[in-house]
């Protein structure tokens, strides 16, 4: 079964019908990723076993009417521990990697009744724009398998794109999320920091970090969202304030609501991208149903690349240094002393873009540039923040292009690390504020999707889900279909 | 300051790395534009601005001063190579030219 033909709500439906069964539907999975995981190659670990016996289960029970995610099956990005089942954030260093606990988002998603059939691709540790940094292989776009699916989190992207799996999980730290679902035309959500724990989420930069759903449409997103949502004894930055149901209202329109256009979004010297001309043309049908448009501006923007990737590195070279060769994780054969241990396994376990970004980390908290580099970064960011506040003053949501282009080609930024971090200058500001934001198709460019992001003020997803169920009914871009899976 | 394979070689040091020799002047060359990269925020007026070190502010976050049940230690050493009488154990080294770890 193709589960690009179905949302969440009407497998939930066939479920309680009984039309079919939760093994039916984990059996599925497994035969799509059997018929096209050679080529999309999203997976990186199976659970099988595992998840037909929850499957069972469910079905023994019976599926709880209401509990829309009952016995629906999800992947989950490989940087978000599973109890038993590896986790290696696609790096050498955790290739044995068995984790001993349960990611706090898998635990909900557990206790809503979802079954998680396998762990997906990125780029090792979340570093990197298209999933080519894993040490484990490369994932290819479903659109195009000439392209990348984007990064970090490529195989939760190809996996939901290519109709293996309904729904997966990533994770997104300057735009992992949302600019790999703008690369494969889904619904990628970057939650405000704080709204989703961090419990059991490989750290990369802890200050920025979100977990959040990919999916095809706008409410099934939302209904992910609700199940992963929420405070944690067990994470201390996580939100301590109530969590709505981001279904709520969800139909409820945009009539009267103010969206914002940052000028800084788009090119400023009158030229306009296809991307661009696709996002003036949803801001239009915004107009029509309603909505009043505004121009404003974040004027701090251009420096969200440099103070994010100062800030991100930081983190990282500090979050990284747990990984030692001693408790865990990879440990070198060539050992001669102590201080071996640890530089060996390290140089030997960490691949070129993770050393990469550990150096510049390193060197910016290094005595003599912590002021020029992490506390002038630390600064920007309270600047890139009031800039948000400020705008949130005037409209209810901001509207912009995810990425500056569509999907590029496999081996088309690797050998350039600058060119590849650019690509992130529309995804980073909202990490840096804390800000929540998803990204949904908008269009298409040659076949390939173009994303468009609705920004919101902190914890306020729910105006962001109205803002895009609105859009996704008037245009109904979701059911288009990748070339891989029948379509142009 | 400028940064050259030096530079580099002790940033390694400082984090645990270690960059081969073939590969240290690409590394440094791709080091050296990074920062070029990030140094782009010296144009930047920061003046009298509070720095950002938080996803969102909260201040402490306490729990309970109860004592609760951990892992077991048995989980817990699932993950280690090897070890030996309830400790981990790394490969013999102090007899191979010492430590100045």
């Amino acid at each position: 079964m193709n589960f690009l033909d179905y949302t969440l709500e009407e497998l939930h439906e066939k479920l309680v019908n009984k039309e079919l069964t939760a093994v039916d539907l984990i059996e599925s999975v497994y035969s799509n990723i059997e018929e096209t995981d050679d080529e999309v190659g999203a997976f990186i670990t199976l659970n099988k076993e595992e998840a037909l016996n929850a499957a069972k289960k469910v079905d023994e029970k019976g599926v709880e009417e209401g509990n829309v995610l009952s016995g629906l099956p999800i992947g989950i990005k490989d940087n978000i521990s599973t109890k038993g089942v590896k986790t290696t954030a696609a790096s050498k260093m955790l290739e044995n990697f068995i984790p001993i606990y349960d990611a706090t988002v898998v635990e909900k998603l557990n206790q809503a009744g979802m079954i998680s059939v396998g762990k997906l691709n990125m780029d090792e540790f979340a570093m990197g724009g298209s999933t080519e940094n894993s040490a484990m292989k490369i994932t290819r776009n479903p659109w195009d398998l000439t392209r990348v699916p984007g990064g970090s989190s490529g195989g939760s992207a190809a996996a939901v794109a290519a109709g293996q799996i309904p729904v997966s999980l990533g994770s997104d730290t300057g735009g992992s999320i949302r600019q790999p679902a703008s690369f494969t035309g889904l619904v990628g959500m970057k939650p405000t920091y704080g709204r989703v724990s961090r419990y059991g989420l490989i750290a990369f930069g802890s200050s920025l970090d979100q977990i959040g759903p990919f999916t095809r449409t706008v409410k099934d997103n939302a209904l992910v969202l609700n199940a992963i949502s929420g405070t944690d004894d067990k994470d201390s930055t996580s939100y301590r304030g109530n969590t709505p149901d981001f279904t709520e209202n969800i139909d409820e329109g945009v009539k009267g609501l103010r969206i914002g256009v940052p000028k800084e979004y788009f090119n400023e010297d009158g030229k306009e991208t296809t991307i661009e001309k696709s996002v003036r043309e949803a801001l239009d049908a915004y107009k029509e149903m309603g909505a009043e448009i505004v121009e404003v501006s974040l004027p701090h923007s251009k420096y969200g690349i440099p103070a994010y990737y100062i800030i991100a590195s930081s983190e990282a070279s500090s979050n990284l240094q747990r990984f030692d060769g001693i408790r865990y994780g990879y440990r070198s054969n060539n050992i001669g002393s102590l201080e071996d241990i640890y530089v060996k396994s390290r140089s030997e376990g960490f691949g070129l873009e993770v050393k990469r970004r550990i150096m510049l980390g390193t060197f910016s908290l290094s005595s003599g540039f912590y002021d020029a580099h992490f506390k002038k970064a630390a600064q920007a960011r309270t600047l890139i923040r009031q800039d948000f506040a400020k705008a949130f003053e005037e409209v209810d949501v901001l509207v912009a292009p995810t990425t500056t282009s569509t999907a590029f080609k496999i081996g088309g930024k690797i050998e350039d690390p600058i060119a590849m971090y650019m690509a992130d200058v529309l995804t980073v500001p909202v990490n840096l504020a804390g800000v929540p934001s998803l990204s949904m198709p908008c269009g298409f460019f040659e076949g390939l999707p173009i994303g468009m992001q609705i920004i919101g003020k902190q914890f306020d997803e729910q105006t962001i889900y109205k803002a895009a169920y609105a859009y996704e009914k008037a245009t109904e871009l979701y059911k288009e279909k990748p070339s891989l899976k029948g379509g142009e | 300051m400028a940064i050259n394979e030096e530079t580099v070689k002790h940033v390694a040091g400082l984090a645990k790395l270690e960059i081969d020799e073939e590969s240290l002047k690409t590394f440094t060359n791709e080091i050296v534009q990074m920062v070029e990269m990030v140094e782009q925020l010296e144009e930047l007026d920061t003046d009298g601005v509070e720095g950002s070190y938080h996803g969102h502010p909260q201040i402490n976050v306490w729990r309970q001063d109860k004592a609760e049940k951990g892992t077991d230690r048995e989980e817990l050493f699932k993950n280690v190579e090897t070890q030996k009488n309830g400790f981990v154990e790394v490969p013999d080294m102090f007899d191979k030219g010492g430590s100045d770890a």
